[in-house]
């Protein structure tokens, strides 16, 4: 069978700093893939090659055993892949709807004009936070949300087409343990609705907690690729820190 | 029941205007415009000339050019941009309508010559701030200069009064009124309908937005972020060129000294009107509205017979009382 998205050797270096080395990785459907490495070791670079934000160096990436040359996020976008930044990416100005739809905004059509149907996109944003679970009212400012929220906020806008691959850095830093529990409860929802996940965290018990297998990156290469049920977070930790060489 | 009905019709009714004004108190322009209506309180007392027809049609016709290009400096402002080359722009631009005109060309060729230049400026302008990524502060500055710089040289430092065949349909068009109203307030008016749709209802409004709110998240989002920030800048210069083209006919006249300052009081009039300069955060009204305060403090000084020294005093105090209350409102939030 092949793998819904399989990496093969990829590498990347911003001018002298080289922050991925030869990192091959596959991904099935409906699998929760925890990301964990120190800070710096390459983890938001990785998720960030496989969204379209910058191509990589060299190695390459498949998806249902087609290789893809993404330049722009669009690209990745459409063919199934969305990403939730770790700075999360919103418009604090704008409502819950309007960063949901932003770059793809809904419209009909008046006469000879197309105008945004501010109904529609407040409509469907209320059925995604609906879906997922979420108290975040569409027409409410990014500003003036709760951490937990903007979380809801971002990851609704992965969920606005059908993605295959969804990517999701640092979701639960900087949130109150609650809302971590609300974050983690969507990330299952995703999963049972059978997308493929990569999560990022500094969290060991997130980890534990959803994933179903473990990549460790230390220094820009993968170290370790383990299911979660033949690890434990004590060797994890090795594995980030360096005490354990490779797994 | 059927009175019941009414009840029922009658509190919704209610309800849904209470919400409109609770949404439109949280808003600077609607401050702005209680200023405004006590200002204007305040003058019919002082003054009996105020309310007259003279000095109102005056006193619109006066704020109108500043509102028109203020409506362009709001959609800058809300990219995080400024454009300070708006007033030596509309030197420029009606400079090139007098040269066309006078030369003998009819209306629409001055029309064309005006908005062109001014459209082609602000491509300029745009390209360095959006493509080649200069700060807009530093771009515009060196517009101002340039800008004037080639409208003297053009004119070679002449004024011109001869607008060839169509000069007085050209009078007319810039000082003239229909229903009562003037050209220029009716351009206004027009104007800014149409930038509150595009506002509220395009796509390129809701970009010119988020590009305010995060310029990267936007670029993520798959925005074209330089094309759109591009054609703010255009969206700019479009209203210079119409304002110049209203008040060169207005005028009957023109020199290269034209629009002189006038970036202060544009720029004036759109914070006033609740564009923040950190962008994001902008109202189509609030050009109009912004351009009102500013033209009737000018006007209520003069009425009440305060000496004409004192008006930028005024100005500038609303300015800083403008960003004053944006903040207070934000902390409070
Ligand atoms: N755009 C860039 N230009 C230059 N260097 C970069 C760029 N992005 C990342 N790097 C470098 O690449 C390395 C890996 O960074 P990356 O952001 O992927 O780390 P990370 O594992 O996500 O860390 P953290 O846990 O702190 O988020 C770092 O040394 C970083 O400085
Ligand atoms: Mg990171």
């Amino acid at each position: 069978m092949t793998p819904l998205m399989q990496l093969t050797a990829i590498g990347k270096n911003f001018g002298a700093i080289e922050a991925l080395r030869g990192v091959t990785l596959s991904l099935s459907p409906g699998e929760v893939l925890g990301l964990m490495g120190d800070n710096g070791a390459g983890k938001s670079t990785l998720v960030k090659i496989i969204a379209g934000n910058f191509p990589p160096s060299s190695g390459e990436i498949a998806i249902n055993g087609e290789p893809q040359h993404f330049h722009r996020p669009v690209e990745a976008r459409r063919k199934g892949v969305e990403i939730v930044y770790q700075d999360l990416a919103l418009s604090d100005n704008l409502s819950a709807a309007a960063n949901i739809f932003l770059g793809r905004e809904a419209k009909r059509k008046i006469g000879p004009f197309k105008i945004l149907d501010h109904n529609a996109m407040n409509r469907r944003a209320a059925e995604l936070f609906a879906e997922l679970k979420s108290e975040t009212r569409p027409r409410d400012i990014v500003q003036r949300m709760s951490g937990g929220q903007r979380q809801a906020v971002a990851i609704a806008r992965t969920r606005l087409s059908e993605p295959k691959i969804v990517l999701m850095d640092e979701p639960t830093a900087a949130i109150s343990v609650r809302q971590v529990a609300e974050v983690l409860d969507l990330i299952r929802t995703l999963r049972d609705s059978g997308m493929a996940i990569i999560l990022i965290s500094h969290r060991m018990p997130d980890i534990f907690e959803v994933c179903d297998r473990i990549a460790v990156l230390r220094r820009g290469e993968l170290v370790a690729e383990k299911a979660v049920s033949d690890s434990s977070p004590e060797e994890i930790t090795g594995l980030i820190t360096g005490a354990i060489s490779s797994a | 029941m059927n009175k019941t009905m009414q009840n029922i019709a009658a509190t919704a009714l209610v309800g849904r205007v209470k919400g409109m004004a609770v949404a439109m108190s949280r808003v600077q322009p609607f401050w702005v415009l209680v200023a405004i209506v006590i200002l204007c309180a305040v003058m019919s007392v002082v003054s009996d000339v105020f309310f007259s027809e003279r000095n109102i049609y005056n006193t619109t016709r006066n704020f109108a050019f500043f509102g028109i290009m203020a409506l362009g400096m709001t959609a800058v402002i809300v990219t995080r941009g400024i454009d300070l080359s708006v007033g030596s722009m509309m030197g420029l631009c009606g400079i090139v309508t007098g040269l066309v005109m006078q030369a003998g060309y009819p209306l629409w060729a001055g029309f064309l010559a005006c908005i062109g230049t001014a459209l082609l400026a602000s491509l300029v302008t745009g390209v360095l701030i959006a493509y080649v990524r200069l700060a807009p502060f530093v771009v515009t500055l060196g517009m101002l200069a340039l800008l004037r710089s080639v409208a003297m040289v053009l004119s070679n430092n002449k004024m011109i009064y001869e607008f060839g065949p169509d000069q007085e349909i050209y009078e007319w068009l810039g000082g003239s009124s229909m229903l009562g109203v003037p050209n220029p307030v009716w351009a206004l008016i027009i104007l800014t309908v149409i930038l509150f749709f595009a506002f509220r209802y395009t796509a390129w409004g809701r970009w010119l937005f988020a590009i305010g709110g995060n310029p990267e998240a936007a670029k993520l989002c798959g925005i074209p972020v330089e094309r759109v920030v591009t054609s703010a800048y255009m969206v700019s210069g479009l209203t210079v060129g119409i304002a110049t083209f209203l008040i060169v006919g207005w005028f009957g006249s023109v020199t290269n000294a034209l629009g002189q300052t006038y970036e202060l009081n544009v720029i004036a009039a759109a914070v006033i009107g609740g564009a923040n300069l950190m962008g994001g955060v902008a109202y189509a009204i609030g050009a109009p509205i912004g351009a009102a305060l500013v033209e009737l403090i000018r006007n209520s000084l003069l009425l009440a017979g305060v000496d004409a020294l004192w008006q930028g005093a005024f100005v500038g105090l609303f300015i800083i009382l403008a960003v004053l209350v944006e903040k207070m409102r934000g902390n409070q939030e």
